[in-house]
């Protein structure tokens, strides 16, 4: 039986470093011309985070991150696939070469640098605040051991109860996570302020606050493969982003989606905006 | 130990293979609280579904008609829907009617996510050992049983002492392959954020980025835990066996 069970582990072992080497042998600098003779450029989007990604009645994507991703494809001038991932999975579909592009609510971090290239300038940015029944909490230190909802795969998850001392209880999806807030399982829910904002002005909440002054405001980022960071994909991607700020799509966009404008985003618009030639 | 934690940082810094709780204190505390988490949901459902067991094969046999069908809809209803709908369903729907107290701002039920892990995953595996118990109960011969009417056993007397030892022997190896079974569906309690290893791997690959070793850590801690479970069954089996019987 010992055998046996050394034997599992080894294979487990051999199938990950296969997996590993299978990364690593993509050939770099070739995705742009592979997205162009396939026709087709194929997007990782959030479905549970609205109203960046999300599902409309009718069961289909829409959201702020969706219509980006339909500007790539446009310029590009080929057709639009979206699959939707999660928080906890999203890095894994890029990297295994499951998706072009990854346009899904992800804060840049530096230990998420060397997995998946991230070409500059930043899309949006945004920072941790919770979501609580009006008058239950005041400040931050009010939820040391106390619990407190969140999303599984959100990083300020760790940073709550490693700085504060909440109990972080993670779900699996948005639905549920505010499902147990709602059935008083946890005092509040941590999320992205400005995803709070659009719940509160959603109508749905009227009883609930947003109390905390936000904190860890961190940039979003887009991300290709990593070792398409430095070629074509990633240089047309800072070109794609370089060119939202500076027209004003984002600003734009936010209005078209009902979120609060962001300091960040009217700050890149105004940095960027074209000189004024005669 | 220091030189041990210095290896590990080293492998990450030189190959990118992140162990990250082999040297970090905060991840190593959340690991092994996510394996102690798991042996007792473990070994606290194991239980509760074995008792479900017995209690719902005695039933069966019950007199009473009620008490019969009673049992035949739990095996329907719970044989028939997913395990994880199940967890769900007790936890969201069935745990808003349980009593609660106000704990400072939230409502602290007197079940919390664990409990009703237990008690869904026990009812879940506590059908299928409903059913392999009376397998074995229907293998015991009916001369057996009649030996035990006419030494003066009630019906429950003799279904402890006489019929279920005999059956318990029997249906031994099905149970053995339900409870492997159990033990595995067991990491379906992190859709309730139970604390358990699977939750745990989860959020630790998710903050740093290494779900292939996080992937092989769990990997090979439930092979570990099967492999001991399944060799306790088999030294059980072993040491209650009757020679020439079964």
């Amino acid at each position: 039986m010992i055998t046996s069970l050394t034997r599992t582990a080894l294979s487990a072992v051999i199938l990950a470093s296969f997996t590993l080497a299978a990364t690593q042998a993509n050939a770099a600098n070739d995705r742009f011309k592979k997205v162009l003779d396939r026709g087709k450029l194929v997007v990782g989007v959030k479905a549970d985070y609205k109203p960046w990604g999300f599902r409309d009645s009718s069961g289909k994507l829409v959201g702020m991150e969706i219509d980006m991703a339909q500007d790539v494809a446009d310029a590009l001038g080929v057709s639009l696939e979206l699959v939707p991932v999660q928080s906890s999975n999203r890095m894994q579909f890029l990297q295994q070469g499951k998706i072009d592009l990854m346009i899904a609510t992800m804060s840049d971090k530096a230990n998420r640098r060397k997995v998946v290239g991230i070409p500059q300038p930043n899309y949006y940015t945004s920072g941790t605040n919770v979501l609580a029944k009006k008058g239950v909490v005041k400040s931050w230190s009010d939820l040391k051991g106390k619990p407190v909802c969140g999303k599984q795969g959100a990083f300020y998850n760790k940073q709550v109860s490693k700085k504060y001392g909440a109990k972080i209880i993670a779900f699996v999806g948005n639905a549920e996570a505010k499902q147990a807030l709602r059935d008083g399982k946890c005092v509040a829910w941590v999320y992205d302020d400005s995803s709070i904002m659009a719940d509160l002005a959603s109508g749905q909440y009227d009883d609930y606050e947003m109390p905390m002054m936000t904190e860890d405001d961190n940039p979003w980022a887009l991300a290709v493969p990593l070792d398409e960071l430095d070629g074509i994909w990633g240089n047309f991607m800072s070109g794609m982003i370089y060119n939202w700020h500076s027209s004003g799509r984002l600003v734009e966009l936010e209005k078209k989606w009902g979120i609060q404008s962001t300091q960040f985003v009217m700050d890149m618009n105004k940095r960027f905006e074209p000189y004024e030639a005669n | 130990m220091e030189l041990f934690a210095d290896f590990f940082r080293e492998l990450y810094e030189n190959t990118g293979w992140n162990f990250i709780f082999l040297y970090e204190q905060y991840e190593f505390d959340r690991i092994l609280e996510g394996m102690w988490v798991s042996t007792k949901l473990i070994v606290a459902s194991l239980i509760f579904s074995l008792v479900v067991g017995f209690i719902g094969a005695w039933a069966q046999g019950a007199n009473s008609k009620i008490i019969r069908y009673g049992v035949a809809g739990y095996i329907q209803l719970f044989r028939n829907t997913p395990p994880f709908v199940q967890i769900l369903f007790f936890y969201f729907v069935l745990g808003n009617w349980v009593p609660t107290y106000d704990a400072g701002g939230y409502q602290e039920g007197y079940i919390d996510s664990f409990g009703w892990a237990v008690i869904s995953l026990g009812f879940f595996a506590g059908a299928f050992n409903t059913e392999i118990f009376r397998s074995g109960i229907e293998a015991v011969p009916e001369s057996t049983r009649e030996a035990a009417e006419a030494l003066g056993y009630t019906r429950l007397k003799s279904y402890i002492y006489i019929i279920f030892p005999l059956a318990f022997r029997v249906c031994l190896p099905a149970l053995n392959n339900n409870l492997v079974n159990l033990l595995k569906t067991t990491t379906l309690a992190y859709g309730i954020a139970v604390p358990e290893m699977m939750y745990t791997a989860n959020q630790i690959w998710s903050d740093n980025v290494n779900v292939v070793e996080m992937m092989i850590v769990l990997f090979v801690f439930y092979v570990g835990l099967v492999a001991v479970l399944v060799y306790g069954m088999h030294k059980w089996e072993k040491s209650m066996k009757i020679p020439g019987y079964g």
